[in-house]
Formats: structure tokens, C-alpha cells, sequence
């Protein structure tokens, strides 16, 4: 299984690294062609708009978008939520995203840097510690969408953090921050797997 | 839900968010709107660029908070600030404009001249200079949860930033190849502290990320600093002092992101207009050189 990591901008290096820990061959994908060799591929931290800019001026944006379409396992955390959000509550000016999950997604939703935090949640019924960065949170989603984690604010608001739709997961947390496999070893095993030879 | 804002790894994460990145100088809210829609990752929102310093002159401080929050109020990219050196209060503003980052620089004339800010006692988190490995690693031990080499800003002129990357680069290839015994004394000599500078040794890089400053003006120098090893760039008056802001920014932040790619960077040089003029750095005089600041 040969897993690709978005490498245009971002915390690219903490996903391989991660990959590689949990024993797969990870690969950088800047171009096509590096697209082409890959059989899931992880959207990483970062500036989401940068990220979708320099897709879009080296012609992978669309060709991305064509193999969500046809089924290619994608995991993206944080601006990789954004990225596969079919809607943005508070999109930059001509923002685009791929797409691919029924969700509407709100960038920074927890707040500005000062806000960031790391907090102990629960994602596919464990505990792990999470790490939040200027995080997305999930404003509403479609029926097709399963909720895996959900972090509740003090006023009672209560917003997921990690969705799964098909083959594609999203977290508004950073597990690649952490020394903790638990959410990329549910990509590769509980989606992955089943979907690659 | 039991929350940590501020800590360790909340900072430090938000500089990894920026790795591969190019963070722009804007003296506007129009500037800033031209540098997020090239692909910068970051704004550094500030009242002159170092170019216009170096010739206006006078004592340099943080900027206006109006100034800020209209930057603010225009990007959805993070905001960073400059405060002066040991200007704790200052770092107290701009803590509480809600800022993404503060960079303690240099660049503005310093307040104190033998301590640097606590930047533990902030939530918000701190970016510094640094011109060798020992500078770097006392201001990982004051709270810095990233670090950029220095150059010497608002020249155009990219030899000192080059001498810095190589100096801390040389200085971590170096402590790579100590035997533990010897640690202690290569602390002592570059006056940090034992526990940073035995885990550089340990994992041959620095515990923050590591971007660099000063005189970058070019696709060319961005992606030379990136073969250097620096994890992004800051790009202060390159890209508002050259002939075609909005295309030298762009052409920057492809040429971080395709550092290794000579066809990329070749196209991404084409046609920029006039880069900014510039200044050589043997020319001004050394209490003049903005890199030597910082203790």
C-alpha cells in the first residue's frame, strides 16, 4: 500500500513520518505524476488557501478532485478538513475545496492562535489526546456522514471534529503532532484496506 | 472537555502549520490582501518595512493596533506582529489584539539591552532570531516556540542570511558527531543550556521550526534558503519594494514549494520586473547591521 502525502505546504513530514511508523511506504505528491503512484493519498495541516492555490497552479487540483471522485482513500486533518468539505461556512474569496464529504466546514471556528488548545477527546469510541490549531469544526453535514468524535464547548455547542464519509476521513485535530497512531491506523485499516489491493 | 490553551505544543504546532511557507511584510490592509492572495502563509503586519527604517531612521516600535486590526480584519490567513526586544509590554498589546504569533525582532530598536521577553508567560506564541545555534537555543529556553535565522534586513542583500543558515546548520552537524562527554562543554561554549543542546544532538535538528529572514528578494534566493534547510521564509521589503508586488509574491511562494525544481524556478523568474534595488551589507556600517542585535 503505497500512501501519499500532499506535500505542496504544511506539516507533510509529521504524516510520512507518521506512515512510515505504522509500517507503509509514504510518498510526497507535488505533481501528477506522484498522484498517479499513490493508492490513498493524506491531505496535511497548513494554510488551507495556499494549499489549494499551488495545487491549482501545478494542475493537480483537479485531478485530485477526480480520484476522491472515484474512490481513492483520503485522509486530510485540519486544512485537510477543509479541503474536503463539498462547503465552507466562511470561505476566503474564491476559496475552492475539493470536496467529497457532505459537510459544511467553518475555518478557525475554535478562534485565533491564542485559542488553540490540546484537550483529551474521544475518536471511534478511544481516548487519545488531541491538538488543536486554529481549528475547523463541522457546522452541519449530510445523512451519509458518521460522526467519530465531537468536542462540546463550555456554552453547551457541541461540533464534530472527525467525519467519515465512504473513503474519506477528516479530523479538525492534529494526530501527526502527536507520537499517537490511533487515527492514521484507522485510515489504513478500517479504509484503506478494504479498498486497496 | 478539559482544554490547555498555550501550550508547548499548541505553539509550536502553529509554526509547523507554516512549514513550506512564505510569510510576507505588509504595511496595509491592501498589501496584506495582495500577499494572501499570492499563497502566503502568514502576514507580518508592520508600519515600515526595514528598507524604509534603514533610510527614515529613528527609533523603530511596535505598530499601531489599529493598524493591525484593520490587517486583521482583511485576511483569513494568521496575523504575526513585531514587539522590540524585552518590550514585554509591548508583547502585552499585542497578545491581547488576538495576534497569531509575535516576533521579538530585531528589527525594531531594542529596549533592553542584556534581556530578552519571557515568552513563557505568554499564551500567544513568539518567533526570534537568531544568527548562530547558541542565540537560537537561548531563545528556545525563554519560551521561542520558532525560530528564523537572521539576515540583514532591508538590503536585498541575501549573504547574511546565508552565513547564518550555514553557521546553525554547521553548528548542528557538529554536535551530531560529539561523543556525550564532550556535550557539556559544547554547551558551556555556546552558552545554552545542556538539555537543548544534548537534544539537538540527539535528533540533529533544532526542537522548533526554522525559517529565515533577511534580504531574501528573489524566487532564487527563497529556494537557495530552502536547499539551506530552512523549513520556510520570511520576506520582508523584497516583494513591496520591487516593481510587480503581486507577482514577485506569487512566483516566492512557488519557488519555496518547488525549491528543488530548476524548471519551476526558472519560470518562476521570468518576468518579475525590477526587483528591489538593494544595498550591500559590506556597505553599512557595522553599528548599522540590524543581525547584530539580539544577546
Amino acid at each position: 500500500m503505497k500512501i501519499g502525502v500532499l506535500a505542496l505546504q504544511g506539516d507533510f513530514r509529521e504524516h510520512m513520518a507518521a506512515i512510515k511508523s505504522a509500517g507503509h511506504a509514504a510518498l510526497s505528491v507535488r505533481r501528477v505524476e506522484e498522484l498517479d503512484e499513490v493508492d490513498a493519498l493524506i491531505l496535511p495541516g497548513g494554510e488551507s488557501t495556499t494549499i489549494a492555490k499551488l495545487a491549482r497552479s501545478f494542475g493537480v487540483f483537479e485531478p485530485i478532485k477526480e480520484r476522491i471522485t472515484s474512490g481513492m482513500p483520503v485522509y486530510g486533518s485540519c486544512a485537510g478538513m477543509i479541503l474536503l468539505a463539498d462547503k465552507l461556512a466562511n470561505p476566503a474569496p474564491d476559496q475552492e475545496t475539493f470536496g467529497g464529504i457532505d459537510m459544511v466546514v467553518r475555518r478557525n471556528a475554535f478562534g485565533r492562535q491564542i485559542d488553540s488548545f490540546e484537550s483529551k477527546i474521544q475518536f471511534a469510541g478511544d481516548t487519545l489526546e488531541a491538538v488543536f490549531i486554529r481549528a475547523p469544526w463541522v457546522d452541519s453535514l449530510g445523512a451519509e456522514v458518521e460522526v467519530l468524535s465531537t468536542v462540546v464547548l463550555p456554552d453547551g455547542g457541541s461540533y464534530p471534529v472527525a467525519v467519515k464519509q465512504g473513503n474519506l476521513l477528516a479530523t479538525s485535530f492534529h494526530p501527526e503532532l502527536t507520537s499517537d497512531l490511533r487515527v492514521h491506523t484507522y485510515f489504513f485499516e478500517q479504509i484503506c484496506k478494504s479498498h486497496i489491493k | 472537555m478539559s482544554e490547555a490553551t498555550g501550550t508547548a505544543r499548541v505553539k509550536r504546532g502553529m509554526a509547523e502549520m507554516l512549514k513550506g511557507g512564505v510569510i510576507m511584510d505588509v504595511v496595509n490592509a491592501e498589501q496584506a490582501k495582495i500577499a494572501e492572495d499570492a499563497g502566503a502563509v502568514a502576514v507580518m503586519a508592520l508600519e515600515r518595512v526595514p528598507a524604509d527604517r534603514r533610510a527614515q531612521g529613528g527609533v523603530a516600535r511596535m505598530s499601531d493596533p489599529d493598524m493591525i486590526e484593520k490587517i486583521k480584519a482583511v485576511v483569513s490567513i494568521p496575523v504575526m506582529a513585531k514587539v522590540r526586544i524585552g518590550h514585554f509590554v509591548e508583547a502585552q498589546i499585542i497578545e491581547s489584539l488576538g495576534v497569531d504569533y509575535i516576533d521579538e525582532s530585531e528589527v525594531l530598536t531594542p529596549t533592553d539591552y542584556k534581556n530578552h521577553i519571557d515568552k513563557w508567560n505568554f499564551k500567544v506564541p513568539f518567533v526570534c532570531g537568531a544568527t548562530n545555534l547558541g542565540e537560537a537555543l537561548r531563545r528556545i529556553n525563554e519560551g521561542a516556540a520558532m525560530i528564523r535565522s537572521k539576515g540583514e534586513a532591508g538590503t536585498g542583500d541575501v549573504s547574511n542570511a546565508m552565513t547564518h543558515m550555514r553557521q546553525i546548520g554547521g553548528e548542528i552537524r557538529r554536535l551530531t558527531s560529539l561523543r556525550e562527554d564532550e556535550l557539556y562543554v559544547a554547551a558551556k561554549e555556546m552558552q545554552a543550556p545542556y538539555a537543548l543542546v544534548k537534544e539537538v544532538a540527539d535528533t540533529g535538528k533544532l526542537p522548533v521550526v526554522l525559517f529565515t529572514a533577511g534580504g531574501i528578494a528573489t524566487p532564487a534566493d527563497a529556494a537557495l534558503m530552502m536547499q539551506m534547510g530552512a523549513d520556510g521564509v520570511f520576506i520582508g521589503s523584497g516583494i513591496f519594494k520591487s516593481g510587480d508586488p503581486a507577482r514577485r509574491a506569487a512566483a516566492c511562494v512557488k519557488a519555496t514549494t518547488f525549491f528543488e525544481d530548476a524548471k519551476v524556478l526558472t519560470d518562476a523568474s521570468r518576468g518579475l520586473g525590477e526587483a528591489m534595488v538593494g544595498i550591500n551589507v559590506a556597505d553599512i556600517p557595522e553599528p548599522h547591521r540590524l543581525a547584530e542585535r539580539g544577546w
